[in-house]
Parts: structure tokens; sequence; C-alpha cells
């Protein structure tokens, strides 16, 4: 097994925001590791904390929140520490992140030009006209707008959802990033554009052997494009790894119950079991393991105690449920008669 | 990380303890603490101005209009706590009734321009068309005219009485309440309930009635909580220029109009009534304020 | 962006009209100007021979046509009290109403845009406090008792400023003073919680995942954003303003239209009271249109739909 370090390591991050109902801890103690040239999912329902956690890690919390504890390890510096100004400097040049709602995320009074020239502007102190703007164009043509140059002039208002996230991917990779974070990017599009700019991400990653981290809860689209996963719920990760392992043998009883809910050719046709129940509020998180309440195998425990961490392979698989073992050994010895199947 | 195939190798599940949760500091932080303190201070002067407005015999010590000639221009002590005017009023008790006065008109005065202009909106939220542009191009032309100015008009077209500046202030004043209601029914109509409501046969009336109006209370009382004040200081200043209450029958505005001529001598015939209105038209904001935050969503947050 | 101003023109144009009919309407409510013009003695004979002359006698609705097409020669009538044009009263008393206004909206905008934005960017700080404790003291009271308090402090007490008149500089800092703080307690309001939407907006959010240094994403990114609405907002303080300064030139002695409409609704001198609304209603206009093209300047959404 050759080891490849991390470029991206996020260690027992926690954010706190501040709402109506008080202060809650929208991310608890997540941990993600994230590998050049792969993409890691991150998966879970609305409101489970994917994209606070992002955030967090760029120091890009709106005003009521803040990261109260952990480390974010880019490149051996802990982003956590750094200041404003060497944020900046990262941000945008070796870290890009693309934004989940394409129509508002860019400012409606600037060119389209002018706010992709920026990128070059602050990062490498360009201020010929003529030089920033043969550099947009590059980078508009990079993400297949067609007539690029006629377009730098324009205003977002005048493009499509599709036209203004390419534009928001090219402020990203105008630079070449090492990571890049997409934050459910194409959500807010239609089907058939959804898949051109998966592609368009997908062929950017394998030019720039870019680490990517994947925000989703579409797990169709995150076991077509992305190599690990981790699942988030309550503001925790509950389990992780190599997306095929996690989610040929899924142990977490969340995750079964996310894949049994989940339509597929195999079983099309037959009733989709949705998860009963809904994620607690993050004001009333309970004490025991967030999913307990949902759970169809929870016990007393479960309810009392947070589960520990169970890991093999290494460390790459980890489970935060209490029955994880109970539950290995029942499927390794379901596994023989699955392979004479085959 | 190549992936391992498992069912090769001996599976050696390792276990770590989870990370404990950090605790979240309790209670509340020092701006919603802060928020608490001004909600309450707010609430308990509004209550102490209604109340004396409302028993002005019990609190003030003297008739409000007993002429004393041989006490004019009396500063504070102990037999007058603020003062006597230029006819020797106790200015204490003019203050109390003063408040009983300009309370009064401005509560009627917001709740005339509060549910006119509210039902006015929803109206022309609900019904559109043309009620719509006739309701919205009249609100425009109240925004238009200065409010003082309008009233300023008004009042010399209507005369004066206390009955008359009611209704002036609230011509002056049902716009804001009409642009708001309307844009809330605009959304409301799109709502689940209400297109129920009309497959069900429902009136026009009736839904405006039973859908609308019940789910805009809200919003309406948070800007009616803020209206006092801006009704109170029009008041004080119809009153002033002599557009408003007439003498002698005291309000805030005629008080310190009668005190105007005294300011190099007699400070406390203005100072007082000032006080009192600068106080009460502080509550009334501070409570909207605090109200809006709480009550109604789709108004931005004060502070 | 033509079609835009024109509609917007268009629209102004309709308030306008309508703001000449309704005070045109009140002004016929408030009494018979015979009365005030000819002496007492004179006969009811004599007052009707006036209202024909005056054409007071026909119906109100041609006395308004009557009265639109006199407005379109810039002929909007006598004053029975100055006995010469109504306008050229108005006039005269609008240059220092245009001073104090404008001087107060200036102070309102100079102080109200720097210290929401600063408040903005700096939550819960000292200076957001102080900024609180300025706009909840500006809304509590009306212009004139902080004219009565400036003059008690500043005039009285100091003798740092005279309590009244019109011609220096030092007669227009306390009017400015007393007339310009409510305004620029709201604008200072509005520019901070319009500041603080767009700086929790997806667009800063991706401005600051670019890198752009702080100081740029809030002068350049959003306050451009965060002053559409204050643009808007300054423009309807003008008419506040207008309405506050009648108090204020009143305790002021200054001579402005707001005094002079004062005088003349007491003395029953109506065709000045209708040509102070209508030039004031043409200024309002004027000004809002004005601020459409501002807006158009900046809105690219405006300017190209």
């Amino acid at each position: 097994m050759t080891v490849i370090e991390p470029i991206l390591e996020a260690r027992n991050l926690t954010t706190m925001l501040r709402g109506r109902a008080g202060v809650v801890t929208a991310v608890d103690n997540v941990s993600l590791s994230v590998y050049p040239g792969r993409t890691l999912a991150l998966v879970g329902e609305s409101g489970s904390g994917k994209s606070i956690t992002c955030l967090s890690m760029l120091g890009l919390l709106p005003s009521s929140g803040k990261l109260v504890a952990g480390e974010v390890l880019f490149k051996g510096r802990d982003l956590a520490k750094l200041s404003q100004r060497e944020l900046e400097d990262i941000r945008g040049r070796e870290i890009g992140m693309i934004l989940q709602d394409a129509m508002t995320s860019l400012n409606p009074l600037f060119t389209i030009g002018y706010q992709i020239e920026e990128v070059f502007r602050y990062h490498q102190g360009i201020r010929d006209r003529r030089e920033l703007r043969r550099r947009a164009v590059e980078v508009l043509e990079k993400v297949k707008i067609p007539a690029a140059a006629e377009r730098l002039d324009s205003y977002p208002f005048q493009f499509s959802g599709g036209m203004r996230q390419r534009v928001s991917i090219a402020i990203n990779v105008a630079l070449s990033p090492d990571l890049l974070i997409c934050d459910e990017p194409t959500t807010a599009l239609d089907v058939t554009v959804q898949l051109q700019i998966l592609r368009l991400l997908g062929e950017l990653q394998r030019q720039n052997n870019m680490a990517v981290v994947f925000v989703t809860h579409d797990l169709h689209m995150a076991a077509q494009f992305c190599d690990d996963v981790a699942i988030m719920y309550g503001g925790r990760v509950v389990e992780s790894g190599p997306i095929r392992e996690v989610f040929d043998n899924p142990v977490h009883p969340y995750t079964v119950g996310l894949l049994g809910a989940l339509p597929t050719l195999e079983n099309f046709g037959r009733r989709l079991v949705a998860i009963p129940g809904q994620q607690p509020a993050l004001s009333t998180i309970p004490t025991g393991c967030r999913f307990a309440a949902r759970c169809p195998s929870a016990m007393d425990q479960c309810r009392e105690q947070y589960p520990d961490w169970f890991e093999w392979n290494g460390g790459s698989r980890r489970v935060a449920c209490w029955r994880t073992e109970e539950r290995l050994h029942a499927a390794m010895a379901r596994a023989p008669a699955e392979v004479e199947h085959e | 990380m190549p992936d391992v195939i498992h069912d090769e190798a001996p599976l050696v599940v390792t276990r770590r303890p989870a990370e404990p949760r950090l605790p979240t500091a309790t209670g509340a932080g020092r701006g919603r603490r802060l928020m608490l303190a001004q909600l309450w201070v707010a609430s308990f002067i509004a209550i102490l101005l209604v109340a004396v407005s409302l028993l002005p015999q019990v609190f003030a010590p003297y008739d409000p209009a007993e002429i004393s000639l041989s006490d004019t221009l009396q500063p504070p002590s102990a037999a007058h706590l603020l003062g006597t005017d230029q006819l020797g009023r106790d200015v204490l008790s003019r203050v109390i009734h003063g408040t009983r006065i300009s309370l009064f008109v401005a509560f009627c005065a917001v709740l005339l321009a509060g549910v006119g202009g509210g039902l006015f909106g929803i109206a022309a939220g609900y019904l559109g068309g043309v009620v719509d542009s006739v309701v919205m191009r009249l609100a425009d032309i109240q925004l238009a005219l200065p409010a003082v100015i309008l009233a300023m008009i008004l009042v010399g077209a209507i005369g004066f009485s206390i009955f008359n500046l009611i209704v002036v202030l609230s011509l002056a004043n049902w716009a804001r309440f009409a642009r708001v209601t309307r844009s809330e029914a605009l959304t409301l109509r799109q709502r689940d309930f209400v297109l129920l409501a009309r497959l069900a046969g429902a009136s026009r009336l009736r839904i405006m009635l039973r859908h609308i109006v019940p789910n805009v209370i809200n919003t309406f009382i948070v800007l009616a909580t803020l209206d006092v004040g801006i009704i109170i200081i029009l008041e004080a200043t119809l009153s002033f220029l002599g557009l408003g209450v007439q003498p002698p029958t005291p309000s805030w505005g005629s008080l310190i109009a009668d005190g105007r001529g005294y300011l190099e001598t007699a400070w406390w015939i203005c100072a007082f009534p000032g006080l009192v209105l600068m106080v009460a038209v502080l509550s009334a904001n501070l409570l909207g304020d605090a109200l809006r935050d709480r009550l109604s969503p789709t108004l931005p947050r004060a502070w | 962006m033509l079609n835009y101003l024109l509609r917007r023109l268009g629209q102004s144009a309709v308030t306008v009209l309508l703001v000449t009919l309704i005070i045109f309407v009140i002004i016929r409510l408030i009494g018979d100007p015979t009365h005030l013009m000819l002496p007492p003695e004179a006969t009811e004979a004599d007052r009707q021979l006036l209202r024909v002359q005056m054409g007071l006698d026909r119906p109100i609705v041609v006395q308004y046509g009557m009265y639109l097409l006199d407005l379109l020669r810039a002929d909007l009538g006598v004053s029975y009290r100055f006995s010469r044009a109504a306008l050229g009263v108005v006039i005269e008393a609008l240059g220092p109403t245009l001073i104090l206004t404008t001087s107060a909206l200036l102070l309102a905008v100079v102080i109200g845009i720097p210290l929401g934005v600063l408040s903005a960017v700096r939550r819960d700080g000292p200076v957001d406090q102080f900024a609180k404790i300025f706009a909840v003291m500006g809304q509590a009271a009306p212009p004139f008792l902080f004219s009565l308090l400036y003059i008690k402090l500043f005039s009285i007490h100091l003798g740092w400023f005279p309590t009244g008149g019109y011609g220096r500089v030092s007669n227009l800092i306390l009017p400015m003073l007393a007339l310009g703080w409510y305004s620029a307690a709201g604008i200072m309001r509005l520019t901070r919680s319009s500041m603080i939407e767009v700086l929790d907006s997806e667009y800063i959010k991706l401005a600051r995942i670019k890198g752009v240094p702080q100081r740029a994403i809030v002068y350049r990114h959003a306050l451009r954003n965060a002053l559409l609405p204050v643009i808007t907002f300054t423009a309807l303080q003008f008419g506040i303003l207008m309405g506050g300064a009648v108090s204020v030139e009143f305790v002021f002695a200054w001579p402005g239209v707001g005094r002079l409409m004062l005088d003349s609704i007491s003395n029953l001198d109506y065709t000045v009271v209708q040509a102070a609304v209508t030039i004031g209603a043409l200024l309002f206009t004027t000004i809002n249109l004005i601020v459409d093209v501002i807006y158009a300047m900046i809105d690219p959404r405006i300017r190209y739909a």
C-alpha cells in the first residue's frame, strides 16, 4: 500500500452557530482527509452540517458562526491559525470553492470579465488591462463558454444558471488550485446542465490532479463521480471510507437507510424504504447517538452514550456505531454466498 | 488510496473513543441580554405612561387648568415638582393630562391608519387590477406629500378638533401599512391554504378576512408599534405649530409651544413635556424593534 | 434604460397631477377667499362679482382645468396677502428652504453612510454601540424639540450661535443639526442593515473565496450593492426633511417655504399654499427621477432592461 499524504486534513472541527434559538453546534468534531487527484463526497441531509464544515475550513463562516476548535491542515499549515491576510492569499490561488446557488453567487453589479480578472489582479498583481482581458478569455475558454471574448462585458443577469456556474468555476480554477470544494454545485441546475457541469469538473480535476471535496445529498452522483465518502448526520461524521466499500458494505444504520431509500435499477418497482422520522434540530441534539431515535436497531446504550469510532483497513474505514462489530461479523458470514452467486 | 480487499486479510477492528462534544455557551449572550433588558424597560415605561394617562386624577397633584397668578414661573420645588408655567399652572399636572391627550390621539390615529391602510393594502394585494392601481397611486401621493405639510393643509381645510386631528394624522400615515400588507397579501394569495379555500368556493371577502388578515396580524402589530412613535412626533409637531390640539387643552406639543418663549428663564415648562415625549417615542421604538425581531421574519431585523 | 426612464417619468407625471388635484380640492374646502380679499363692509354683490372675476363660481372641474392651463404657463395665481404672483413669493422662500434641507441631507448622508458601514463591518463593536445610541436618540424626538434644546444649550448658555435668523453660516448650523439628525439616524440604520445583508450574501462569499482583500470586499463589492436601497431612501428623506423644515423654520425664524405655508394657511392665502405644494411636488418628482438615473447608472439590470 503506497502511502499518499492527504493535501487537506481536517481534525475535530467544531463550529458553533448563533441563531434565534441560541447557540448550536452545527459541526461537531468532524475530521476529513482529502487526497490529491481524488474526490471526497460529503454526503448528508440538509442541515447535517456539510456546508458549514466547508465554510469553516476556509474561514468563510457568516458573522453568526465561529470555528471554536479543530485544525485544518492544508499542505502542512493550519488554516485555522492563519491571519485574514494569509488566508486571502491562499484562497483563490491554492483552494477554490464553488457555491450551490449559481444564480446569486456572482456580484450583480460587476461584469463577468471584471469578476474573473480580479483573481489575477489580487493574486498576481497584474494591472495591465489587455493582459487581464487575455487571461480572462483564456479561463472562460477553459470552462467551455462559447464566444468567450464577447461575453466578458456581460453582466451576470444576462447569463443562464448553467453559464453562471461555469463562470464561477472559471473564477475558481483560474489559478489551477490544488483543492476545489464543490458545495452542491449542480443542485440548482437543470438535469442536462448538471451532467455537463459534472463532466467539466471531472476534466478540470484530471488536468491539474486536483483534490476535490464534493458536497451532495445525491448518492447516485456521489457514487458516479467520487472516490471516497464521508456521511454526515446531525453535525457528525457517522461513516467514512472509499466510496465503493461504503456503498457495497454500509455499516452504519443511517448509511444503510440512505442506500435503501435510493431508487436503483435493482430495486426498481419495489417500494423504497424511507428512513422514518426526521433529523433532530441542532438545538435539541440528544446526548447519545444522533440517529438513535430513527434507528431500527437502536439499543439503550445508543441513546445514552455517543458511539466510539470503529476503524479497520488501516483506519481508511471508520464507523461511529455501537453495533459495528456485530454487523461486520454478520456481513462476513454472508459474504461467501454472495461470491458464489457471481 | 488503493482499495483493500478485506476478505483476504483478517479483519482487525480498532476502537477509539468518540470525541466529546464541546459544551455550548449556555444562556443568552451579552447582546441578547441587553435586548431583553431593553424590552423590559421599554414595556415598563409604556405601561407607566398608559396607566398615568388612564388615571390622571390619581397622579396629577393639581387641576391642570387651575391658574394661580401668585405662583407664576416657579422652578421645580416640593410644592410643584416640575415647577409652574407663566400662568402659575402646575407643570407636572399639565404634563400628565397632556400625556393623556397625546397618547389618546396617537393610539386612535395609529388604529385608524393601520386598520384602514391595512385593509386597503390587503384588498390591493389580493384583488389586484384596478383596485391595486388606485390604492397604490393614492399611497404614492401620500408618500410624495410630506406628512407635516399634508396634515397642515388638511387641518386648515377641516378645522381644529381632536377628532379632526386623528383623521388628519391617519390620512397622512396610512400608506406605509398599505404597502407592507399589500406585499404580504401578494405572497399569501399564492399559498396552498388560500388556493384550497378558493377551490372550496369561499368568497373573496371571506378569504381576505379569514385567511389573509390573520396571517398579516403579526406584521401589523410590529408596524403599528413603530408607527406610534412616528404619530406622536407628527402630532406634537402639529400641536407645537398651533395646528393640532388647541390651548388650553394640554398636549405634549402645545405644552412645549407654551414654554417656547421662556427658554431663557423658565426652561422647565418646555423641558419636562419634551422629556416625556422623548421617553414615550423611545419606548415605542424600542418595543417595536423588539417585536419586529420576534414576530415578523419578513421585515428586516432592527439591530 | 430609456424605456425605464420614460415609464418612471409617466408615473411621476401622474403623481404630480394627482397631488395637485387633491390639494386643489382640499384648498377649495378651506374657505371662501373673498372674505379675506374684500373689506368687511363689502356687500354680497361685491363678493359675487369678485368670485365671477376669479372664476370661483364655476364647477370645480372647470376650475381645476383652468388651473392646469395656467400651470403650463407658469402662472400659479396671485397671492392675496402679498398682491403679487404666488410663484414669485414661493420661489423667494424656496432658496432658504433648499439651503436648509440640502445641507441637512448632506449632513445626514455624510454621517449616516460611513457610520452605517463601519457598524455593519464591526458588528457589536464600540462603533456599532455608539451608532445604535446615535440612531435611537435621533429618532426619538421631533426636530422642533431638538431646535429648542440646541437654542437653550448653544445659543442661550454657550452663546456660540444665534437663536434664529438667516444670512450667515452661523445661522444655518443649529437648524441644520436639528433637522439632519433624524434623517442621519434613518440612513445609518438602513445602510447598516443593508450592508449586513449584503456581507452575508453568496456573491460576497465568492469574492472572499477568490481571495479579494477585506478592504476591497467591503468598499468595492459590498458597498455598491448595499447603497442601492439607501439611495431610494435618501430621496424619500428629502420629502421628510421638507416636512420637518416647517417646524424648524418656525423656531429659528428661517424665511423658508415652511414658514410661508404656515402663515399662508392661517391667513387663507390659498394660492400661495397651492403654489408651494405644486412646486414641492415637482421638486420631489424631479429628485426621484434623478435618483432613478443614478440607480440605472449603478445597476446594470436596470440599465440594460
